[in-house]
């Protein structure tokens, strides 16, 4: 149930006092059990039985996890010009019930976000209608058309976090790299939606042995990896800050640990599905396992989940794709790319990885918090005195199965309806305001 | 053994037992065909529809028969002048088709995957006649009856699969067929139109034609597509031609006396097969095509048929 009717940035800053939970916060290795108390929207104090201001509201999280919020950058809220898939409203509303307080929104609207008037729609809408922060990424080239560089300047001036064209590549590696040079003074990253163009055309699945047995036009892994390595050595060239979108191969992983380890700024993120699901899931042929980068193999998700623990990854975002029902059945290689993801992935991360012992849920929470917070320089993340006063409080021990029906998201488009899983959101709480709780 | 599926989508779900099941059960109607009064009035009172959003001649055109023969209702949709034709989408029309109570569909279509999806969506039986690369299973039902009278048995047969596999959907089902009955398969052609990890799939890989049909029992030639020029698969036909076209010279060279030559059609003269070994002594190609109609007769009966009857 969403408890947010107006914008939570239309009030002054809550003041609210969260008692009893266990408080986890990666920024500063804290992890003991006590209140969090929130002043007109920012940490104030964290404590042992903390006396309540005036006015305050109280919360018992009593058996909870009380967490930084969690921050997604990677969503695509479909706002303006594809509104039937989603609004800045409704995806907003979206990421509070998934335990999000932060989004960083694709530039592939229609029009797309490549120039300030985009921005400042975006950024209107996330002010008047939106439920938790909106931190738009501006195109890198006008149009996506990968032509001629958009109004970076002004696009960083307005208030993206980043540059990217993503849902497409850059192809022309001399204007990503006149992008990469460009941006340097602004501080934000270059997002590259790594694939090769020429190696992925028509592949509406990974290529391998399940694509041989289905007969579905297939991408390999070569098509992200060698993007992957072409984006990494334009980065070493320019020294610019590279941030790989989705990674999704062991190959790219490799690529992108030994730049690091001769010093490249480069950093990544991976996707919830990219973590628990294969390639074997498309034997179904639900145009809901399909995306781009496609599933990978058994191999890739090993990879992908070793390199999320040793902190290879910097980050989990769930590039959430809405997409209407029309778009998405029928012929598996005629449907859209993309699925949901703002409200199935803390469950299925939390069921999936940290129950079995994969991941520890401290290292989970950094991924969510720290890590986009400080590749992105967003001042949220953190619980530190004087931060936003966003919380993510969690119930590790609630059961649910995903109900696609009951989404928040305009769009229905999840390959995990139906799953049972341990472990969800409780409550998301942004600028001192209760957003969302659980039922 | 009895049928018990609504469908008939792939080769690959299918046990050994089902196969043999429908190639029995095809060669039992085999003989309506020399018949003066070619009718069984097996499925009258049954509806089979031939929904095909690709172009086809012989899988349509034996379906179609084969349904007459047994005096069901058939009829014919084909996407050009029809609602598809309108922008109407494939999940609509297959809809709307079953609205009408149809027995059997019998779909054709480019994108894999799409039999299956019929399978979901509409409560009457399915047949696939063909989704994208993926499956064609009447096909290879009809390959393996006409190598069943040739030879006589399946068990212990070696079979060469020449040519486009990657983009081939007879390849596909006729190596699980295959693998099922117990035959050793090897799948041949430049590396690029072979498809990725396919020995895992329990084949043999070979990249030279010599080595390929070298004392098999069995050559199966596909068409190669023109496209596939395109695509930079291949450079030019007429080196595919020199290197992987058979001959009656190759042929002599490597293969055995008795080996069968197979082509699921339409040939391209020249290409892939030249005229004198497509039309010579060892090709069974009109034999495959006559194998057809007794086949789909065998499909349609166990899937519309009267549970455990007699057909004929």
């Amino acid at each position: 149930m969403t408890m947010t009717t107006s914008a939570v940035f239309a009030r002054a800053g809550g003041t609210i006092v969260i008692r009893g939970g266990r408080v986890l916060d990666p920024s500063t290795a804290l992890d003991a059990t006590q209140d969090v108390l929130i002043v007109d929207g920012a940490i104030r104090e964290l404590g042992p039985a903390l006396p309540a201001p005036d006015g305050a509201s109280v919360i018992d999280a009593t058996g909870k996890v009380v967490c930084p919020g969690f921050i997604d950058m990677h969503v695509h809220l479909r706002e303006p010009g594809l509104e039937y898939k989603e609004t800045v409203a409704t995806g907003t509303r979206a990421a509070a019930a998934g335990g999000f307080t932060a989004v960083c929104c694709m530039a592939n609207t229609s029009p797309v976000n490549d120039n300030r008037s985009i921005t400042d729609y975006i950024l209107a809408k996330a002010r008047t209608e939106g439920a938790v922060r909106v931190y738009p990424i501006g195109a890198v080239t006008r149009g996506l058309e990968g032509k001629a560089l958009a109004e970076l300047a002004e696009l960083a001036e307005a208030g993206c976090v980043a540059f990217s064209d993503d849902g497409k590549p850059v192809m022309n590696a001399a204007l990503y790299r006149r992008a990469m040079e460009y941006t340097l003074p602004f501080g934000a990253p270059v997002v590259s939606h790594a694939e090769d163009l020429h190696l992925a055309e028509g592949g509406a699945m990974n290529e391998g042995v399940v694509s041989t047995e289905l007969g579905l036009p297939a991408a390999s892994a070569a098509a992200e990896d060698v993007m992957v390595a072409r984006d990494i050595l334009l980065a070493e060239f320019t020294g610019a800050h590279l941030h790989i979108a989705h990674i999704s191969t062991a190959g790219a992983i490799r690529l992108v640990r030994e730049a690091r380890a001769r010093g490249v700024h480069v950093t990544c993120e991976v996707t919830p599905h990219h973590l628990v699901l294969t390639d074997e899931q498309v034997r179904t042929y639900d145009p809901n396992v399909k995306m781009s980068p496609p599933l990978r193999t058994r191999r890739d998700t090993d990879a992908l989940g070793e390199a999320l623990a040793d902190g290879t990854i910097d980050c989990i975002a769930t590039d959430h794709a809405p997409h209407a029902l029309s778009d998405k059945e029928g012929e598996f290689d005629r449907a859209a790319f993309g699925i949901v993801g703002l409200e199935t992935a803390v469950p299925v991360l939390l069921d999936r990885l940290v129950r079995p012992g994969v991941l520890s849920l401290s290292t989970l929470v950094a991924r969510l918090t720290t890590g986009p917070a400080r590749l992105l320089n967003l001042p949220g993340g953190s619980l530190a005195r004087g931060r936003p006063g966003d919380l993510s409080i969690l119930d590790v021990d609630r059961e649910l199965t995903i109900d696609p029906t009951r989404f928040l998201s305009r769009s229905r488009n999840t390959p995990f309806g139906g799953w049972s899983v341990t472990g969800g959101p409780w409550m998301t709480i942004v600028n001192g305001h209760v957003v969302w709780q659980a039922q | 053994m009895a049928w018990t599926r609504k469908d008939l989508l792939t080769m690959r779900e299918l046990d050994p037992g089902e196969i043999q099941l429908l190639v029995e059960t095809a060669a039992s109607l085999e003989e309506i065909a020399t018949r003066d009064i070619k009718k069984v009035p097996a499925l009258r009172g049954k509806t089979v529809v031939n929904l095909f959003y690709e172009a086809s001649t012989r899988t349509r055109t034996s379906f179609e028969i084969a349904g007459k023969w047994l005096s069901a209702d058939v009829i014919n949709f084909s996407a050009s002048g029809s609602s598809a034709g309108k922008g109407e989408s494939f999940l609509d029309t297959a809809k709307t088709i079953g609205a009408m109570s149809p027995d059997v569909v019998v779909v054709r279509h480019s994108s894999a995957g799409a039999a299956a999806l019929l399978a979901r969506e509409l409560t009457c039986s399915i047949v696939n006649a063909g989704d994208g690369a993926h499956e064609h299973p009447t096909q290879a039902l009809l390959d393996l009856l006409t190598i069943r009278e040739k030879k006589g048995h399946f068990d212990g047969l070696s079979v060469a699969i020449v040519g486009d596999v990657a983009h081939s959907r007879v390849a596909r089902s006729n190596i699980h067929a295959m693998k099922k009955l117990g035959m050793t398969v090897t799948v041949a052609g430049p590396p690029t139109l072979i498809p990725p990890n396919v020995q895992e799939l329990g084949v043999k890989v070979s990249y030279r034609l010599d080595d390929a049909i070298r004392d098999v029992d069995v050559i199966m030639m596909l068409r190669l597509q023109h496209e596939r020029m395109a695509g930079g698969l291949i450079p030019s036909l007429r080196e595919y031609s020199r290197y992987w076209g058979l001959t009656l010279d190759k042929l002599s060279a490597q293969a055995r006396p008795d080996v069968l030559i197979m082509h699921p059609g339409p040939v391209n003269r020249g290409v892939e097969l030249s005229p004198e070994v497509a039309d010579g002594p060892y090709s069974v190609i009109l034999d495959q095509v006559t194998k057809g109609v007794a086949v789909r007769m065998g499909v349609l009966f166990l899937l519309a048929g009267s549970r455990g009857g007699s057909p004929a």
